[in-house]
């Protein structure tokens, strides 16, 4: 393996990450939104609350991981998938403002006008964010990124049907991720009524992105030829399948209410996708334009950047293994509230008085 | 090397780096940079709150643990909980900072992301760890052993220390640049590490973590302080208020001396720049420093001169010579009237800091008391704001003081801008959306704020 592949595999990983983790964010964010009206959405939207408040500042780091390897890494390719993509990727850092934004404001809201306000507003672009990370990686995957300051079409880069197919793969896997992982905190935080509106989510949502990813493929194979002549054979051809043996193994563990499970094996489809990603358009990293090897930084650089990400590593792993252990232990478990409930005036509960 | 200056005579040569991307249009540069300067205006108040404000608290909890007095227990409480909401605003102007910079400065990147991206690489890590820590920190009050949860808090503290110092690494660099080689306009042969601590970090670093201290310090001391005036004299207050008001007190005095030891790198490493500080046209021996007045056709009018002080801050000599501004052409020049206020700003406001730092702390030292004068409250509201302001104009200085380069010498900014359309909308755009994002954390502070955590204590005990 030479410097620049591990680079892409760590780069990959990262993404990878994101999308599972920070996608299950954005999912959550959809089951927000669809939760109904104040009362009985009220349940919903409370286990959404709690169980996203410890974990997501973390998770969003990823994207800046794979962000600045991708500009260390491959400087060109960065420059000109910013500069060409701008659209997107402007549109979905304006959504992440107004998403994390609203989600930690949301935990302070005191009438229910301002918690929908806030609701309304970190549920919705919780959607949006997905889908137009998801259009710039469709613009890319399907070639539409030239080398150069801002030398692909603008629109047409992520308007397109590759595009858009991706960007709403994005938003349904994080869907369904979302509600596998808040059903098994549910069972966890012995919510019945809420495991059960959780598996019924996760079940549909995970029918939908399971059909829709495979009419995702005459889409591609029509819109994005090169990349899927990667897909009908070897790794490419592997991955989809594993792909798709995860994603049915999850629906039935889900069933099964086998929860710890089906978060590894809804995790594992999302891995096998962006593994047929990489093969199908290798060795390019901008396909038609640039290959990796082009596009990689020098050897030294290289080099040192793997070497501060291990260094980074020994910290971060242990970090990381730590802080989940806690949240999946329910040591940092907050008390759970309903979101609407918290506005009927209820006796405090300040068993010490500290609590400001 | 662009400009080889001999004395005040001029060799200027043509631009030396060919951007990775080709070259760029530049009809974008204005509103790249506007927005630019307004995103770390947003950015860099906030995150001073990442670099201080977690000492801050673990200072009080410390006493807790000393103590046992819940007072404590509950300010360190609140506090924590301050710190992840704008730890939150943080990561989100954050990441909008590293998407800019392939949205408005893909050439840049593209031509020297090898060189100084380690360090961005690093600070997520140190992000990582401090998102990590400061979520278990504030989710297990009362969940994890006491112990446990104080030593959770430390590596929240190291994070903002090293988080700060891979992001100075990087503007360091840009200001000092080495590390690579340039071959008929290629930037080759990248070398990370000197290039990025061998640049100017290090008294940003310092001066930078000092100044997140005086600013979160003095905003909390003030923001307590005027409890204090109105008659709130209860230990919590009074506890809040020492707390911040000595972290700020002791960092202004050491603030003066780093911007001493800032101004001689500058000096040294960008003459042009330490020139524009003062308006100083042509090199000079014995340069006199001009106070107020502004600056036009190459010298000071209506300020007040006072001798040989410029050659003295900038090299510790009253006779030393200083290189002008017109050692350089018209095209390599910074608005100087820009750069000079900004700096007369900043060393106005860090002086008079100082000098209500030392009132506190000469006081408390010898007497073991509180001012009693409501002059020094009312000036201790003031401080907070003025402590921001400097923040800001400090940086104003140093970046606009770099133009028209953003790799100091190597590439101007006009080269590292992109060439896609529409920024003026989302300039427009952003200016919306930061106002929302400001209201919205003000918002959120007052209501915090509204639940006082001060009338609960005497109640419970
Ligand atoms: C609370 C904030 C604050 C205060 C009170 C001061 N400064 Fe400052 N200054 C900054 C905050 C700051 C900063 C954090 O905004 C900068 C921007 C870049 C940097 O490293 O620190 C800065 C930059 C900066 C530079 C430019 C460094 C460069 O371009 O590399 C100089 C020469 C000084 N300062 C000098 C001073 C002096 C002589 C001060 C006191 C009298 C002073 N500063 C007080
Ligand atoms: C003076 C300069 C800067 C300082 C001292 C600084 C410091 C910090 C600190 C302490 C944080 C932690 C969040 C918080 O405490 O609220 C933070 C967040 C962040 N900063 Fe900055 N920063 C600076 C400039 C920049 C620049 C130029 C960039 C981009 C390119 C940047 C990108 C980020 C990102 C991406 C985050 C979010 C990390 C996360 O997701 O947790 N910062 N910054
Ligand atoms: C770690 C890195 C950096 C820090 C801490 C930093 C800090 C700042 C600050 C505080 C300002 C505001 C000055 C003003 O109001 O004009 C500013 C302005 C600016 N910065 Fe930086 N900067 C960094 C990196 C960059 C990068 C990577 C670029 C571009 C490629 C850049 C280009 C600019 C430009 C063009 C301005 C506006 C200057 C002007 O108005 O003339 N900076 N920067």
């Amino acid at each position: 393996m030479t410097l620049a592949l591990i680079c892409l595999v760590l780069m990959m990983a990262g993404l990878t990450a994101y999308a599972v983790l920070g996608g299950a964010d954005f999912g959550a964010g959809l089951w927000d939104l669809t939760a109904g009206g104040d009362e009985g959405g009220g349940r919903l939207r409370g286990m959404v609350q709690r169980s996203m408040s410890p974990v997501w500042e973390a998770n969003h780091v990823w994207l800046i991981f794979v962000i600045v390897v991708l500009w260390t890494a491959f400087p060109v390719a960065f420059g000109s998938v910013f500069s060409t993509l701008y659209v997107p990727l402007f549109l979905a850092v304006g959504g992440i403002i107004f998403r994390g934004t609203a989600f930690a404001l949301r935990g302070q809201a005191a009438t229910i006008n301002e918690a929908r306000a806030l609701g309304a507003t970190f549920a919705s672009t919780s959607l949006l964010v997905p889908f137009f990370l998801g259009a710039a990686l469709g613009g890319i995957a399907s070639g539409r990124v030239p080398v150069g300051n801002a030398t692909g079409d603008p629109w047409s880069s992520w308007l397109n049907p590759t595009s858009l197919t991706v960007g709403f793969l994005a938003v349904v896997t994080g869907a369904h991720l979302a509600a596998v992982y808040l059903a098994g905190d549910s069972v966890r935080a012995e919510l019945p009524d809420m495991e059960r509106a959780f598996r019924a989510r996760a079940l549909t949502s995970g029918v939908v992105a399971g059909v829709a990813a495979i009419g995702a493929l005459p889409i591609l194979a029509s819109d994005a030829p090169d990349l899927f002549s990667g897909l009908d054979h070897g790794l490419g051809l592997a991955s989809v399948v594993a792909s798709g043996l995860c994603g049915a193994a999850t629906l039935a563990l889900v069933v099964a209410s086998r929860f710890a499970l089906a978060r590894a094996t809804s995790a594992a489809a999302v891995v096998a996708v962006v593994i047929g990603w990489a093969a199908a358009q290798k060795p390019d990293l901008l396909p038609g334009a640039l290959t990796l090897e082009q596009a990689a930084a020098g050897d030294t650089v290289l080099a040192g950047l793997l070497g501060g990400l291990t260094v980074g590593a020994l910290i971060l792993i242990p970090s990381l293994v730590y802080l989940y252990r806690l949240v999946l232990r329910g040591t940092l478990d907050q008390a759970y509230e309903p979101m609407d409930q918290r506005f009927v005036p209820t006796p405090r509960d300040d068993s010490d008085g500290e609590d400001a | 090397m662009a400009i080889v200056p001999i004395g005040d005579v001029v060799l200027a040569a043509v631009d030396p780096v060919r951007g990775a991307l080709g070259q760029t249009d530049q009809e974008h540069l204005l509103p790249a940079r506007e927005l630019q300067a307004l995103s770390f205006i947003v950015h860099i108040p906030i995150v001073c709150f990442g670099i201080a404000f977690p000492a801050m608290f673990l200072f009080v909890e410390g006493l807790w643990l000393r103590t046992g007095n819940p007072v404590y227990k509950a300010l360190a409480k609140r506090w924590s909980k301050i710190a992840l909401v704008l730890f939150a605003v943080g990561v989100v102007t954050g990441t909008i900072l590293s998407f800019e910079f392939g949205l408005l400065w893909p050439n840049f990147t593209a031509t020297f992301g090898d060189v100084f991206g380690l360090a961005f690489a690093l600070e997520g890590i140190s992000f990582f760890v401090e998102a990590i820590f400061i979520a278990i920190y504030v989710y297990g009050w009362d969940r994890l052993p006491r112990r446990t949860h104080f030593l959770v808090g430390i590596p929240v503290v190291i994070a903002g220390l090293t988080g700060s110092l891979t992001v100075l690494t990087v503007n360091g660099w840009m200001n000092n640049p080495r590390g690579f080689d340039l071959v008929n306009g290629k930037v080759v042969n990248p070398q990370p590490f000197t290039a990025l601590f061998g640049g100017n970090v290090w008294h940003e670093l310092v001066h930078m973590y000092l100044a997140g201290y005086m600013v979160v310090g003095f905003l909390v001391a003030g923001y307590y302080g005027r409890r204090w005036l109105k008659g709130r004299r209860d230990h919590y207050t009074r506890t809040a208020m020492i707390v911040g008001l000595t972290f700020a007190a002791l960092a202004a005095p050491v603030q003066v001396v780093v911007g001493d030891w800032a101004a001689r790198t500058v000096a040294e490493k960008q003459p042009v720049k330490l020139a524009s500080f003062e308006g100083l046209g042509k090199t000079t021996k014995g340069a006199p420093f001009h106070i107020g007045g502004y600056y036009s056709d190459g010298e000071i009018r209506a300020g007040i001169a006072v001798p040989k002080l410029l050659s003295l801050l900038a090299f510790h000599d009253p006779n030393a010579t200083v290189k002008g501004v017109e050692t350089v052409p018209e095209a390599d020049r910074p608005p100087v009237n820009v750069v000079r206020t900004s700096f007369m700003v900043m060393v106005s406001v860090g002086s008079a800091l100082m000098a209500l730092g030392l009132w506190f702390l000469v006081l408390w030292w010898r007497r073991g008391r509180l001012p009693r004068s409501p002059w020094f409250y009312r000036a201790l509201m003031a401080a907070g704001p003025l402590a921001l302001l400097a923040l800001i104009s400090g940086w104003v200085t140093t970046e606009v003081g770099r133009q028209p380069w953003v790799v100091y010498k190597y590439m101007r900014t006009e080269q590292a801008v992109t060439d896609a359309d529409g920024l003026w909308l989302a300039f427009g755009v952003m200016v919306v959306v930061y106002a929302a994002l400001i209201a919205a954390t003000g918002w959120l502070l007052r209501r915090l704020a509204s639940t006082s955590a001060a009338d609960e204590i005497p109640e419970h005990g």
